[in-house]
């Protein structure tokens, strides 16, 4: 006699349910979050097992008055405070700039990070600028921060005469070794066990410098992040790894990729990293969460997985139609607001900004877009060319060109 | 010069560059406290320390990955991964990343990562510890493969893949790990000592990647090779009594192709021996080299004598391997046409 039933029901095949409707209203029910303030920040050195209770938190810094509150508040001067609204507006007028430049033909692709920018640039601000960065495509705003010439970043997109890369690379999939910011795959995930990897290699030669790694949500499904996770949790290697939660993997929502089920944040539990949940759209949260870190793996003790709770307010990119896959009025109701005016409103709060100097600015840096796209195009766009020498698309395969390669070279050369 | 194993040479080869390149560290499936499944780094760990050669979970993509990012920061990582048939996982990271790194930040960073992977059947190891996978990635722009076929070669192409500044997938033909092997499975298995190529230097010393070894002169047929059925066709050739040339390739991207001209051209003949599966297989693009560049020499179609197209069988296993029964049927099938 044993206790296994002959019977028992049909079983049932669970899948995750579209729940945005393009024809419906925005419905953010799904998200508690927690009241600026209300987290504990932890020292740096506690072990990862006291993080783990945030990872179902969220940390938050600016109220809803616009006022930094609690003990994450990073307590910024008012100028760096000035620095970050003006590389997150400058970002925000670049994207808008490129996103207008597709559509009218000048190049294949372009993606926005519109609604996210306080991810790249608060982070950026937070690292060392020789701290090394595996970035996604969406934080075009490390680079900006860390005053990477714009006029570099649109030849990239143009493809064109100047492009640092010579125009073999997917617009935005940037790359500068002066930069500290590695080249950008268009494979998902990749460069986080490489930045893992890089880490490891900083740690093995004792330097002091880390590495910092971005991922999407949907991405967390892809293995390269259980590899990282694995491998900086078995050699604690010295790396801030970034969860960027902006609800969309192209047309799925975040549930597709398990985000029902437990936060991304929580993933760390199972491997023993540090983690943190933040609020992707708090300048000051994004910030602090950071640098905790970043503290903490410069001090030895390891990676920490930081879930950036945020929203893409875009479309993923130029050759999708957010409007057939999720409500009009979205981007409007996220209950996270804009991360450009919470920091506008925060600063003004302070009395250190205003509503003129404000529209002052943004006109200077569409002004200054403007101009430099000007010249950007001076040297070429993908559609009009000029574009690199022919013999360019046979270099840097192997440093040093086989006989193969300079074969086919002469052969294209020759008409052939 | 001391006479060495391939195990030994290997060893040998990383042991000398650990001690003459900081950069230079390892790392994969139990190669830092137990020395490797196969023994390769046996000791290694002891006399470098665990800092240079470690331990890593079971996870080839993740070693891959790591490797890259290591190799961004400016070392020269050695990753093994266990068996050739494990490679799999990790072909993202080598296809996609490292492959392409230098091309796509237009120089900026590369990936001087060395690969090894013992490959290759003989050992009844079935099909997931059997396969040759090395034209999967002789495919592959931007990676380097190489495949050596004794101790002397195995310890300099080594060498050379270690201080090359571009990714190699380096292949160990783990049948010829502690003995040259002709392809007969009935016979005594011999050690290396004894065998020319198995006087090895103690010290640093290269063997270029691209350049191919006449292992034997002729001038009826040639026969091309690599790894162990560089030794099943030269068995052949005595079996058959053919007045053959045979080509060690050793390295398969870059390729001599000069080498190999230069005997066809005056062979007229050419048979193509590889253990791999027969469709793409490596043997598919040398014969079309051979066309292509030897036509009006050639007086015979080009011959391949391959493994079969099926998974690498275990108790069929000599029934699949191409030996030196096989091989020298097709020497004499293209003597004869």
């Amino acid at each position: 006699m044993n206790d296994i039933p002959a019977k028992s029901e049909k079983l049932r095949l669970h899948i995750p349910p579209h729940r945005p409707q393009p024809g419906g209203h925005a419905d953010f029910s799904y998200i508690h979050e927690s009241a600026a303030g209300k987290v504990k920040r932890p020292e740096v050195d506690v072990p990862s097992v006291k993080t783990h209770p945030l990872a179902t938190r969220l940390v938050r810094v600016l109220d809803d008055d616009g006022k930094a509150v609690g003990d994450w508040d990073p307590r910024l001067d008012p100028e760096t405070l000035r620095q970050g609204l003006r590389a997150m507006m400058l970002t925000r007028a670049y994207d808008s700039r490129m996103y207008r430049a597709q559509r009218t033909g000048k190049t294949s692709f372009y993606m926005t990070s519109t609604g996210e920018e306080a991810v790249s640039v608060a982070q950026a601000m937070a690292l060392r600028p020789d701290d090394m960065l595996f970035a996604t495509y969406r934080q075009q705003g490390l680079l900006i921060a860390r005053g990477y010439p714009i006029l570099d970043l649109m030849c990239q997109v143009y493809s064109n005469a100047h492009d640092p890369l010579k125009g073999r690379q997917l617009p935005v999939l940037y790359s500068s070794r002066e930069y500290s910011y590695y080249t950008l795959s268009g494979n998902l995930g990749t460069q986080l066990p490489q930045a893992v990897g890089w880490a490891m290699a900083s740690a093995y030669s004792g330097d002091t410098r880390i590495a910092a790694g971005w991922i999407g949500e949907g991405a967390t499904a892809e293995a390269d992040f259980h590899h990282a996770l694995t491998f900086a949790a078995v050699y604690r290697a010295p790396v801030v790894l970034n969860v960027v939660n902006n609800q969309w993997a192209i047309s799925s929502h975040q549930e597709v990729a398990g985000g029902d089920e437990a936060t991304f944040a929580a993933r760390a539990i199972g491997f023993g990293l540090a983690c943190l949940r933040v609020d992707g759209n708090d300048f000051l949260a994004v910030y602090a969460a950071t640098k905790w870190a970043a503290d903490r793996a410069r001090a030895n003790h390891g990676a920490t997985l930081i879930e950036h709770f945020t929203y893409r307010a875009g479309s993923h990119s130029t050759s999708d139609d957010p409007t057939r896959y999720r409500p009009k009025d979205d981007p409007q109701n996220w209950p996270l607001g804009d991360p450009v005016e919470r920091l506008t409103n925060h600063l003004i709060k302070l009395g250190e900004w205003s509503e003129e100097r404000h529209a002052a600015q943004e006109k200077e840096l569409t002004q200054l877009v403007r101009d430099t796209d000007r010249e950007a195009r001076s040297y070429g766009t993908l559609d009009e060319g000029p574009h690199f020498p022919i013999e360019s698309l046979f270099e840097d395969v192997y440093k040093e060109m086989p006989w193969h390669l300079r074969r086919q070279l002469k052969a294209l050369e020759g008409g052939q | 010069m001391t006479a060495m194993s391939m195990v030994q040479a290997l060893n040998s080869a990383m042991d000398v560059m650990l001690g003459r390149d900081p950069k230079v560290l390892i790392f994969g499936e139990d190669v830092g406290f137990y020395g490797g499944v196969f023994r390769v780094t046996e000791g290694l760990q002891k006399k470098h320390g665990e800092r240079r050669v470690f331990d890593a979970p079971i996870a080839e993509g993740a070693m891959l990955g790591a490797a890259v990012g290591m190799g961004a920061y400016g070392l020269r990582p050695i990753v093994e991964i266990q068996f050739a048939d494990y490679i799999y996982p990790a072909t993202d990271q080598l296809v996609s990343e490292a492959a392409r790194i230098r091309y796509r930040s237009a120089g900026e960073f590369c990936a001087p990562i060395t690969v090894r992977a013992p490959c290759g059947g003989g050992i009844f190891g079935g099909q997931t510890h059997s396969q040759s996978v090395e034209a999967i990635f002789t495919h592959v722009c931007g990676l380097k493969t190489v495949m050596p076929s004794n101790p002397y070669d195995a310890k300099g192409l080594l060498i050379s893949a270690i201080e090359d500044d571009d990714p190699v997938v380096f292949f160990e033909p783990k049948r010829l790990y502690n003995g040259p092997f002709d392809g007969h499975p009935d016979r005594p298995a011999r050690p290396w000592s004894g065998h020319p190529q198995a006087e090895v230097p103690d010290g640093y010393y290269t063997v270029p990647l691209g350049q191919a070894a006449v292992v034997r002169p002729g001038s009826a047929v040639t026969v091309l090779a690599y790894g162990t059925m560089v030794h099943v066709a030269l068995a052949a050739v005595e079996e058959a009594g053919a007045d053959a040339e045979v080509i060690d390739l050793r390295s398969l991207l870059p390729l001599d192709l000069e080498t190999i001209v230069a005997s066809v051209k005056k062979t007229g003949r050419c048979v193509i021996a590889h253990e791999a599966t027969r469709t793409c297989g490596y043997g598919a693009e040398l014969s079309a080299l051979v066309q292509e560049e030897c036509f009006y020499h050639l007086e015979a179609p080009i011959e391949r004598v391959t493994g079969f197209d099926t998974p690498y069988p275990h108790a069929l296993e000599w029934a699949y391997f191409p030996g030196p029964q096989r091989v020298a049927a097709g020497i004499r099938r293209v003597l004869e046409a």
